[in-house]
């Protein structure tokens, strides 16, 4: 554990308070965002060069835009009159400490197994893209037919509002 | 004699390095690249806006200025004046911190891009195995600096223009990185070093370039129609045409700002430039065998800046297209083609070596581009145009 | 649709590029203040009076009628009527113009007192280069500052002032001839009636 994890978990860890603690709700998603930033930040000091980079793509890049377009376009902008806690957060707060409970104990589970002197091997990116085609293939396709029914959904809603809107 | 020509930067940064004790060394030539590439690129972008000024001049049948200085060559060092003496001004009701935020977001990952680019040989600031990766992963960090200046000015034509500018950004950042998949398909690595050696390699004097090739050809000029569309320039600038939205997400930001904001536009520019010549022209490999004496960093910026002589070209020459041509033509001529591209690209591949290939590969990829482009222009019915007067 | 408009669109310009370097029509910048366009004969700024010969004050071709003051729509001419008279060009005495001065602050060059003027004294200027540091004074041109030569009308408008000195000149022989006729009648009824008082 060297400095650089300390830095990048106070980093991600900050970006997910102030994401929750903010008022502002597009102050919240680019709080978001530094979170993801910071979640990439790691992998890469990890030695995860393409799981890195593609959190960078596809979080900071797609998911971010998303919320922000999302936040933007419904009226969530605005800070809503009656406050941002909701009344039963103590609920809230259980099913949180439940989950970060378990997730603990499967981390730490883990840990113990691994030797210490033992370093993760350098995946380059070829060794992705193979075990892809081959020993995932099928996790792969089944992947993008969800996003092609998620693109054809989205089309058909947007299609379908613009008839109705038209009527 | 030419080695030490070719290699003068890294022997110069090695001399400089040499100076420090070893277990800094690394760390200290990271830093001096890393400043080195940051002096370097304003620079660049200082003569490129004379570059833009007088050329755009001289097309549209007008000198451009020539007051300040010898053919006005000092006129960017009295815009840098003018832009860092204007006085600041925040809107009263404008997001304080992510209104400063947005340029220094923007102009540090546009930056960051130059990490990956080799401009010679041996002269990569860090060469990554997933270098084309990281590349792509700072451009998507732009889109959201965009839309930080145009959200925290409360605006709303800022706004307008920041939403207009981010799904502009977003619908050719597909296009950009399907065009640039053919490339890592052909190479077989994601690594921008290799692509170029990949490249370097002469037959008859000619050089391996992909540009020469049918799917490379068709991916460099999808790709050169996704750079242009993805810095905003001419005709794709409608979130920042003047007689459009003022200045779309920039409109609120004077002084300091807007200079860092037009610095960013020109340096994601030269990266994205940058980028092209190493996919596809080659990087920093000559463009005969006969002359390969020249330094390798000489190639490398004469084609950026070929490509930035283009881009003021396109800009001089096209008018602007609308918002919803722009799109239309993304996702319904680019798409299909860019598609289609890796399709042939992978046929290029599997056909072997001859001329078979060539012809197959060619001839899918002009019917298919005739094939839809005369079946948008028959659905769009455009016939003598027909007047209705009012009775 | 095949892109072949771009192509040509991208020819066009790079032949304005290079053009502009060789041929004169590619490049249409004047570069103002060294180099000027030839001024055109329509042109007018603000009015100016004429004189004819060398001195101002007498071959001032005003009277001071006061028609263009009356006529002028923002009312920005001021004339003082002289007391005395002078002789004009055809020899006839005539009042002058003690003051004459033209805000041309106010003027908006509609040439209504030259269309107005009937003794071709009022004619419009050419010169554009007129700032001065005084807002008011330095834009009020007195009878000094307006008066210009006949010389100068012809340089300026060369076409409008052959025809106004022809006009004056067919004037001055009409008067000359009935001056002449004149004399001729009355030396011929002198005669007649001297020849009767004889």
């Amino acid at each position: 554990m060297n400095l650089v994890f300390y830095l990048l978990a106070a980093l991600t860890v900050a970006g997910g308070l102030a994401a929750m603690l903010l008022k502002n709700t597009v102050h919240c998603a680019l709080a978001l965002t530094v979170a993801f930033a910071g979640l990439a930040l790691l992998y890469l000091d990890l030695d995860a060069q393409f799981a890195g980079f593609a959190q960078l793509l596809i979080y900071v890049g797609a998911v971010a835009i998303l919320v922000v377009f999302a936040i933007l376009l419904t009226k969530g902008s605005e800070t809503p009159k009656d406050g941002v806690f909701s009344r039963t957060w103590l609920a809230g707060l259980a099913v949180a400490a439940a989950v970060f409970a378990v997730l603990a104990w499967s981390i730490l589970q883990s840990v113990s197994r691994l030797t210490q002197a033992a370093k993760a091997p350098a995946v380059t990116v070829q060794q992705i893209g193979v075990a892809l085609i081959s020993r995932y293939v099928l996790p792969l396709e089944i992947v993008a037919v969800l996003l092609t029914v998620a693109l054809i959904g989205a089309v058909i809603v947007a299609m379908h509002e613009k008839e109705g809107g038209a009527q | 004699m030419i080695e030490t020509a070719d290699q003068i930067f890294v022997l110069l940064l090695h001399w400089l390095v040499s100076f420090l004790p070893a277990s800094w060394q690394s760390v200290a030539s990271a830093v001096l690249c890393a400043a080195a590439i940051v002096c370097f690129f304003p620079a660049l972008f200082a003569f490129t806006v004379w570059l833009e000024r007088k050329g755009l001049g001289r097309m549209q049948n007008r000198l451009g200025p020539n007051r300040v200085g010898p053919f006005g060559l000092l006129q960017p060092i009295a815009d840098g004046i003018k832009s860092l003496t204007k006085e600041d001004i925040v809107p009263l009701s404008a997001d304080a911190a992510v209104h400063f935020l947005a340029p220094v977001v923007l102009v540090v990952t546009v930056f960051m891009g130059f990490a990956v680019l080799p401009m010679g040989r041996n002269m990569v600031l860090v060469d990554l195995d997933a270098g084309l990766l990281f590349y792509f992963a700072m451009g998507a960090s732009t889109e959201l600096a965009v839309f930080m200046a145009g959200w925290s000015s409360r605006n709303k034509y800022s706004l307008l223009g920041a939403m207009r500018a981010v799904a502009q950004m977003i619908s050719y950042e597909v296009v950009l990185l399907l065009s640039s998949v053919v490339v890592v398909m052909i190479t077989g690595s994601l690594s921008l070093t290799r692509i170029v050696e990949a490249q370097n390699h002469y037959t008859w004097g000619l050089p391996h370039w992909y540009i020469f090739t049918p799917w490379g050809l068709a991916g460099f000029v999808m790709y050169a129609i996704a750079a242009t569309a993805e810095t905003n320039r001419s005709p794709f600038d409608l979130p920042e045409g003047e007689s459009e939205l003022v200045a779309g997400y920039h409109t609120e930001y004077s002084g300091f700002k807007f200079a860092l904001f037009f610095l960013g536009e020109y340096v994601a520019m030269f990266s994205i430039s940058g980028l092209g010549t190493t996919l596809f022209l080659g990087g920093w490999s000559a463009p005969f065998s006969f002359l390969t004496w020249v330094p390798s960093w000489i190639w490398f910026f004469s084609k950026l800046m070929l490509s930035i002589f283009v881009f003021i070209w396109l800009r001089g020459t096209l008018p602007r297209l609308r918002q919803d041509q722009l799109m239309n033509f993304a996702w319904k001529f680019v798409l299909p083609m860019c598609l289609l591209n890796l399709l042939v690209t992978g046929l290029w591949r599997f056909l072997g070596d001859g001329w078979l290939r060539w012809v197959v590969c060619s001839a899918i990829l002009l019917l298919a581009y005739v094939g839809i482009a005369l079946g948008e222009q028959r659905r769009k019915h455009i016939g003598p145009r027909s007047y209705r007067y009012a009775e | 649709m095949l892109g072949e408009g771009i192509l040509k669109g991208l020819a066009e310009t790079a032949r304005n590029f290079f053009g502009s370097y060789f041929c004169a029509e590619r490049m249409t910048t004047v570069e103002y203040p060294e180099q000027r366009i030839a001024p055109f004969e329509a042109a007018r700024t603000f009015p100016f009076l004429v004189y004819d010969g060398a001195d101002w004050q007498a071959g001032l071709r005003c009277v001071s009628c006061q028609i263009c003051e009356k006529e002028c729509p923002p009312k920005c001419i001021f004339i003082e009527k002289s007391k005395d008279k002078k002789p004009d060009a055809l020899g006839k005495p005539q009042f002058y113009p003690v003051r004459f001065e033209i805000d041309i602050s106010v003027c908006m060059s509609c040439q209504i007192c030259v269309e107005v003027c009937p003794f071709e004294a009022i004619k419009m200027n050419t010169k554009f280069e007129l700032s001065t540091e005084d807002r008011f004074g330095g834009l009020l041109l007195n009878r000094e500052q307006l008066a210009k030569s006949n010389q100068y009308y012809h340089q300026i408008h060369a076409t409008e002032a052959a025809e106004v000195d022809a006009r004056l000149a067919a004037e001055k022989a009409k008067f000359d001839a009935k001056a002449k006729g004149a004399d001729v009648a009355k030396a011929a009824s002198d005669a007649a009636a001297t020849g009767e008082g004889a």
